[in-house]
């Protein structure tokens, strides 16, 4: 319900370009935004809706095309202009300093005076006019440490409004929030639409832009494919524009039934170093001879399942149990053990886990199974360069030369000596995160049939991944994880994307 | 241009280092010219002051002995991302345990049985002033560069305390102990090669020498060689992945330290068995200091490391010669070039290494490579 249709639009982004490499971020896209509105902007992981919202925060300069501000032509080349024409941004991760205080942190380099003291008043008394109007209440005086999330979050508000931001862009701003803090904000963010700012939020949550937004765009490789008001379209209209073209699942149908459970975790529940509960009772089984899938929106548990199951995070809570043998919490899987028990462990993120990336390739090659490749605690050196040469060879690692540093590997080759690492033991239980993230197409389809044909062979495999594509071709069963829990759990064949995507946006099937 | 560049490894190993060198030397030549001395003349005094006589070499790898164990000591530590600054007092309690075994048996025992005894104490009293810290870190996370410094300050009291109030030699008006027996004493090198039948001057260099060389092979035999090696560079570039690949890395830090500092407490029997026979204080004078200045340049590599130790032995010998020799220059001067060295060899290493680039791209370098 745009306040006033008639006036210019707060945002209009026109034929917007952005390439990063290889990756077309933004292609050709087109965002208008009118005053006194929120707008929703989802899509999926990779979709390039961060992309664009930098570029309008002046974190990125486009390729190509324009942006006019309230009307106006504007060339954003920092946030610092950004900040001056109005726009103000929610990161997703707060900007703050933890050991000032609140007031402190909304002063942080808009200081009215040099001298702290009298800045300090003035700062005060705007920011109480501020809070009074918009009723974001926020404890001035504590040191944000000691601020709970949904406090800190109304600060980073104030801090922007503080700065005269008319236009308001927050960054998936309930991800850290519990569900009554969600409300809180958007009862505040609905005040401030109408007292006049314009909102983006960018979300996965579908029920969220259904709740809030007065009009949507929906992101898909760099693309709009869909922008429609809240009243014309529907949550199943949002997913499945969001998750696209339905994909081949002709490769999956070919899965028998599977064997006996190798791994079983009950009820795993962990909070993390903030209070929030990462993992909210989770349970599953891995049965031989199956490919599960864990599908959802990066950052709604599935990384800290699969840290669990490695052992390289013990949960608070519940049990696992691989094969024979028991763990609970007081004595939970380690990672050294979990490779005794055939447990393999391909981790999210190669650079900081899979991969040392200052050794040579052969040096990384063994990492997790040094016992394999030592006598009398001397390293074999030459068994552990044949070993990597026909890791190369068998994985398709390129190029082949295992005195490489790791680092000089392009992402698919990193992956591929990762997945060649696990795989030479011949697990029976692989857990796999993010089996193809930032690799090229053709490696996609190999390390998919590389993972395919250990099913077949009788293991367990494992796979977290964002891509729901990739959930899709991979897995015999799908598992959707949002926040924290298992909202579903669904055979492949009845999978679609519309259903995935509804679940992965929080509805509980 | 962002990204550091990356240079052919015998250009990164040997051109550009000289080059370093080079950059220093100018810059304190230009020093050395305006305080009033010819830069050349100085220069030359220098290096025949430190390789120009059988004694001054003597004195030059003497220094260099007590660099190689102090840089050896920063570098394992280094490996495993720890920055231990407590050399200073590892080396003192190294020389701290190897006389107190000197003083308790030296008169019973014969060379053969002490020698080795006061090395092992040295290692030891060493490792245990260094795995304190180590086991702070690994298992209350107290800083482990606070900790080592604080760790410096109380052996050097201990010391201290020890030579006032208990090991004082009855009648000596300095703080120092007794002279150890014979058998405590390390044979110098002029010993060594006059048995040979060559005759070389005395001077300080002793046996340590050799065990410098042999702890510099084991350091490198053990960091890419050994499994705890492997286990304690993976974790020093990335704890993740170290966490990730099932190594405990709390145990590994506390004996990487240990280590550490028993390589930094050989540096009491290169002086205390090989020098001056008896327990005295202040005999460290900053080399734990210098060990991370020497271990900086040489890339906390081994090789390196015994090399930038002969290059600061070198200058320690050559500016006491040119103190001597040339009438005013002061000893600050030599200290002003081993500044400038640690700034542009070390601290600077990579500032010349886009013009090393660029004159390599420029000569048709690495276009086969590419």
């Amino acid at each position: 319900m745009p306040v006033n249709a008639t006036a210019s639009p707060a945002v209009a982004m026109r034929g917007i370009d952005k390439r990063f490499g290889a990756v077309h971020a933004n292609r050709a896209v087109d965002l208008t935004v009118a005053a006194g509105t929120v707008h929703g902007i989802v899509g999926e992981n990779g979709a390039g809706k961060s992309t664009l919202m930098s570029i309008l925060y002046g974190f990125y300069q486009a390729d190509g095309g324009e942006i006019e501000i309230e009307g106006r032509t504007a060339r954003i080349s920092g946030s610092r202009e950004a900040i001056s024409l109005g726009i103000g941004m929610v990161h997703q991760h707060f900007m703050l300093v933890d050991t000032l205080s609140a007031l402190d942190n909304v002063m942080l380099g808009a200081e009215p005076t040099f001298r702290l003291t009298p800045a300090r008043a003035t700062v005060r008394a705007g920011l109480q006019a501020l809070m009074d109007r918009t009723g974001l209440v926020v404890a001035l005086d504590a040191a944000v440490a000691e601020l709970p999330v949904g406090e800190r979050q109304r600060l980073e508000i104030l801090k922007a409004l503080y700065r005269g931001a008319r236009i308001l862009i927050l960054d998936e701003p309930t991800a850290v929030l519990t569900p009554l803090e969600t409300e809180q904000l958007f009862a505040t963010l609905r005040q401030l639409r109408e007292q006049g700012t314009t909102i983006l939020l960018i979300t996965h949550k579908l029920k969220e832009i259904m709740a809030l937004c007065d009009r949507v765009t929906v992101m898909r490789q760099g693309a709009v494919v869909l922008d429609a008001e809240i009243a014309d379209t529907s949550v199943d209209g949002l997913a499945e524009a969001m998750v696209g073209r339905r994909v081949n699942l002709a490769a999956s149908a070919a899965a028998r039934a599977p064997g006996e459970a190798l791994v079983r975790a009950r009820d795993l529940r962990w909070r993390d170093g903030l209070g929030v509960e990462r993992l909210k009772g989770v349970s599953l089984a891995l049965h031989r001879g199956e490919i599960v899938g864990v599908a959802g929106v990066s950052g709604n548990g599935q990384s800290e399942l699969l840290d669990a199951l490695s052992g390289l995070l013990a949960p608070q809570q519940g049990a696992l149990t691989v094969g024979a043998r028991g763990f609970t919490p007081e004595r939970w899987l380690d990672p050294a053990t979990a490779r005794t028990l055939r447990i393999a462990h391909v981790p999210e993120d190669r650079h900081k886990r899979g991969l040392v990336l200052p050794f040579a390739a052969w040096e990384s090659a063994v990492l997790g199974y040094l016992g394999r490749y030592c006598t009398a605690g001397w390293m074999q050196h030459p068994r552990m360069k044949s070993d990597t040469a026909q890791m190369m060879d068998a994985w398709d690692v390129r190029p082949r030369n295992p005195a490489l540093r790791s680092s000089k590997f392009s992402g698919g080759n990193q992956q591929k000596l990762v997945l060649a690492r696990e795989a030479l033991p011949e697990p029976e239980v692989l857990l796999v995160g993010q089996p193809t993230r930032g690799v090229d197409i053709g490696a996609i389809e190999f390390i998919h049939g590389r993972l395919r044909a250990m099913r077949d062979a009788g293991g367990a495999v494992l796979v977290v991944s964002s891509e729901l594509d990739e959930i899709l071709a991979l897995a015999d069963r799908v598992i959707v994880m949002n926040a924290g829990a298992i909202v579903g759990e669904l055979p492949i064949a009845e999978c679609s994307e519309s259903a995935l995507g509804r679940l992965m946006g929080g509805a509980v099937h | 241009m962002s990204q550091p560049v990356e240079l052919p490894r015998w250009m990164d190993v040997l051109v550009l280092p000289a080059l370093n060198l080079v950059i220093a030397l100018a810059v304190a030549g230009v020093v050395v010219a305006i305080v009033g001395f010819e830069p050349l003349e100085v220069l030359q005094l220098l290096i025949r002051g430190a390789f120009g006589t059988p004694s001054g070499i003597g004195y030059t790898l003497y220094y260099t002995t007590t660099f190689i164990f102090t840089g050896l000591a920063v570098a394992v530590a280094f490996h495993g991302g720890l920055f231990n600054i407590g050399g200073e007092g590892q080396a003192i309690m190294g020389g701290l345990g190897a006389g107190l075994v000197a003083l308790a048996w030296s008169a019973h025992l014969p060379a053969w049985a002490m020698l080795p005894l006061m090395v092992l104490a040295a290692a030891l009293f060493g490792a245990f002033w260094a795995a304190v810290p180590g086991a702070l870190q690994a298992w209350r996370g107290s800083h482990i560069v606070i900790t080592t410094i604080m760790f410096n300050f109380i052996a050097a009291a201990l010391l201290g305390y020890l030579l006032v109030n208990t090991l004082k030699a009855p009648g000596n008006m300095n703080p120092e102990s007794a002279a150890f027996a014979a058998s405590a004493r390390l044979p110098g090198v002029h010993e060594l090669l006059a048995a040979l039948g060559i005759a070389w001057p005395r001077t300080p260099l002793n046996l340590s020498f050799v065990l410098a060389l042999l702890a510099a092979l084991a350091v490198y035999l053990g960091l890419w060689k050994s499994r705890p090696g492997y286990s304690l560079r993976a974790t020093g570039f990335s704890p993740d992945a170290a966490l990730y690949a099932g190594i405990e890395p709390k145990r590994l830090i506390v004996v990487a330290m240990a280590l550490s500092g028993a390589l930094a407490g050989m540096v009491g029997i290169n002086e205390i068995a090989g020098v001056h026979g008896r327990l005295l204080p202040d005999f460290v004078a900053g080399a734990g200091f210098a060990g991370i200045a020497v271990s900086l340049i040489g890339r906390n590599h081994p090789l390196g490391i015994v090399l930038a130790a002969l290059l600061f032995g070198a200058l320690y010998q050559g500016g006491a010669e040119l103190a001597f020799e040339l009438n005013g220059f002061s000893r600050d001067m030599v200290f002003m070039l081993q500044g400038l060295i640690v700034l542009f060899a070390g601290a600077m290493a990579h500032v010349a290494a886009p013009f090393l680039y660029r004159l390599w791209k420029a000569g048709g370098g690495g276009k086969l490579a590419t």
